[in-house]
């Protein structure tokens, strides 16, 4: 027996399958100390089903791999501990169900660069002055905590059930956007971007992506209705529009 | 350190064109990348816990407590002033209280104003949440199928004057100054003089001005009511205050506090609002609560059912300030 065996054994009913179909399938794993989902995944790997496909490199929460959805809610397989699950009861792990399947437990998030990759980069401010109080960038850290693991993409129901990848580009990005829209050098106008492009209007702020986001961003909260309420001075408010017409001033002062 | 000019937006970046009849337009093609939970019907997943039991208990809390919003405000205007024992209790739904010659009988004064509190949940942030997960199903629960598979978010008719919540927050505010007055006069009791004389001259001058006409002064006092009106409009504050619109507007529209004018106060401003935005969910609920219950309170009083305790009185505040108390009514 290993040094941290418990003793006890857990049944973990895992997908496997690819685009043609699959189905849930059943092993029993030995439970060590402090075990999480993915050694268990590991477990298997290495005992019982050298073939089963997953992602993963860092087994610290830190490199957004290994997402999936444990107990069908979405999570990393590395951050969550087996003794957190009733003990006695098989833990099932599937795939993200946002994003196509490549095989197991493999999905590809592609989708997810292609729409990064349309969101206009940090561009500092001309003859912009490279200081600033932390004050001015407390915000803006807490989405820098990123890890783009994909998991509130996965959860948003937008995408998930309503499959508007061509609509909206999800929570990931609007938290990408609001880091540079906030950012107290950058110049950029993403405004027009997040109204047109990214589709902010989709996200009705129902907050699933704060449930499950493992860096515990207040993804809703302080990233997309601040950037809802900037769309909003642009384009909703009468007042505003009057005001910017007669004086020529600029919204965000 | 020389700063490179600002570049311009790369094709990729631009903005794509929208989409058909105004629906943004992220690039991607209809359809492509879909997944498994498309095809997910009504309630379908894997969570084994009971996600269900959330959705519930907030769509009963919001049926119940605005169940009787609606009461108080449609049906219960016989009863919406506490006047007696010395009290001027105002139910908060019936503030500020407007009663213009040509609203027919029939229809509550209430409704003259309820647009305004009505307006400002219906657009709040979270009720928004709130009623789109329990009333919608959109979603009811994460990571669980949904009924419809169309949808159009906020972008659309009526959905999209979600965007003007900040317009009934500013009637908000202008709401707190009124209930904040109407909490001073539910601490000024009147003396009992008016006890003796009230029901003679009630008939003749109706009840307020005969209240005024036989005062014997006013004092400050607390009752039962006036807690009770004291903390609906004490969470109704906490409530308003901690909006994600006033966020905006205090400060969070702002890329750089540190350059902005009056950048130190309004990051302190945005700063106390984040804090109560914090706990913006607590304050929704607890302020529709205490609403109810402080006009619940004021109808049983005003129907004769609860008998108003008076908590203290400070009579010997009855001479320095009544002059200036009695303007206030
Ligand atoms: S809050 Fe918006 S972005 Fe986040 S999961 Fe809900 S709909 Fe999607
Ligand atoms: S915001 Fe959170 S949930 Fe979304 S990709 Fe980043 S770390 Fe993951
Ligand atoms: S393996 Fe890196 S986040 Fe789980
Ligand atoms: S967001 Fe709830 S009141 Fe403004």
């Amino acid at each position: 027996m290993n040094a941290g065996a418990t003793g006890r054994e857990v049944v973990l009913r895992v997908y496997r399958g690819d685009a043609n179909g699959g189905e849930e399938v059943a092993y029993t794993v030995p439970v060590e100390t402090g075990m999480v989902v993915l050694d268990a995944i590991h477990w298997i790997q290495a005992h019982r089903a050298p073939d089963l496909a997953v992602r993963w490199n860092c087994k610290a929460a830190k490199c957004g791999s290994c997402s999936a959805e444990v107990n069908g809610k979405p999570a990393l397989m590395c951050k969550s501990r087996l003794d957190h699950f009733p003990e006695g009861q098989p833990i099932t792990v599937r795939p993200m169900k946002t994003f196509p399947i490549v095989r197991d437990l493999v999905t590809d998030v592609k989708w997810n660069y292609e729409i990064n990759k349309r969101i206009a980069p940090f561009q500092p401010r001309a003859n912009a002055e490279w200081r600033w109080q932390q004050s001015d960038i407390d915000r803006v850290q807490e989405f820098r905590k990123c890890i783009e693991c994909f998991l509130c993409q996965d959860v948003c129901h937008v995408l998930r059930s309503h499959e508007l990848k061509h609509q909206f580009a999800g929570p990931r990005f609007l938290v990408r956007i609001a880091g540079l829209e906030m950012h107290p050098i950058d110049g950029a106008d993403r405004v027009p971007f997040l109204k047109d492009t990214a589709g902010i209007g989709l996200c009705n702020i129902t907050k699933c992506c704060t449930e499950v986001c493992p860096e515990g961003i207040t993804i809703t909260d302080n990233a997309i209705i601040p950037l809802k309420e900037r769309v909003v001075d642009r384009y909703y408010d009468p007042v505003q529009r009057v005001w910017r017409a007669i004086t020529g001033a600029k919204d965000g002062t | 350190m020389p700063v490179a000019p600002q570049r311009k937006l790369s094709a990729a970046s631009a903005p794509t064109a929208v989409g058909a009849r105004g629906v943004p337009a992220t690039g991607t093609a209809p359809g492509a990348w879909s997944g498994a939970g498309s095809r997910q019907g009504f309630g379908a997943t894997e969570r084994g816990d009971a996600w269900w039991f959330k959705p519930v208990l907030q769509a009963a809390g919001l049926i119940v407590l605005i169940g009787y919003a609606n009461y108080a405000a449609f049906l219960g205007a016989a009863h919406y002033r506490y006047l007696e024992n010395g009290r001027d209790y105002l139910s908060p739904f019936y503030s500020p209280y407007i009663h213009p010659a040509w609203l027919p009988v029939w229809l509550s004064p209430a409704l003259l104003i309820l647009v305004f509190p009505l307006g400002f949940r219906a657009t709040c942030y979270y009720y928004r949440k709130a009623y789109y997960r329990s009333f919608f199903a959109d979603p009811i629960a994460c990571a669980v199928g949904e009924p419809r598979q169309a949808y159009c978010g906020e972008v659309k008719f009526p959905f999209l004057l979600q965007n003007l919540h900040r317009y009934f927050l500013y009637a908000a505010l202008v709401f707190l100054v009124i209930l904040w007055i109407d909490v001073v006069k539910a601490f000024i009791f009147s003396a009992p003089a008016l006890a003796a004389a009230a029901p003679a001259v009630t008939s003749a001058l109706g009840l307020h001005a005969a209240r005024e006409a036989a005062s014997g002064g006013h004092y400050l006092a607390i009752g039962g009511g006036s807690l009770a009106i004291l903390f609906s409009t004490g969470m109704l504050t906490l409530y308003t205050l901690s909006c994600h619109s006033l966020r905006h507007l205090v400060g969070g529209k702002l890329d750089c506090f540190s350059c902005a004018a009056a950048g130190g106060p309004r990051h302190k401003t945005w700063s106390i609002v984040t804090v109560l935005n914090g706990h913006h969910m607590a304050w929704a609920w607890w302020s529709l609560f205490a609403v109810c219950f402080a006009d619940f309170l004021v109808r049983m009083c005003s129907i004769g059912v609860i008998h108003d305790p008076t908590l203290a009185t400070f009579r010997h505040l009855l001479e320095m300030p009544n002059r200036s108390l009695s303007l206030l009514r």
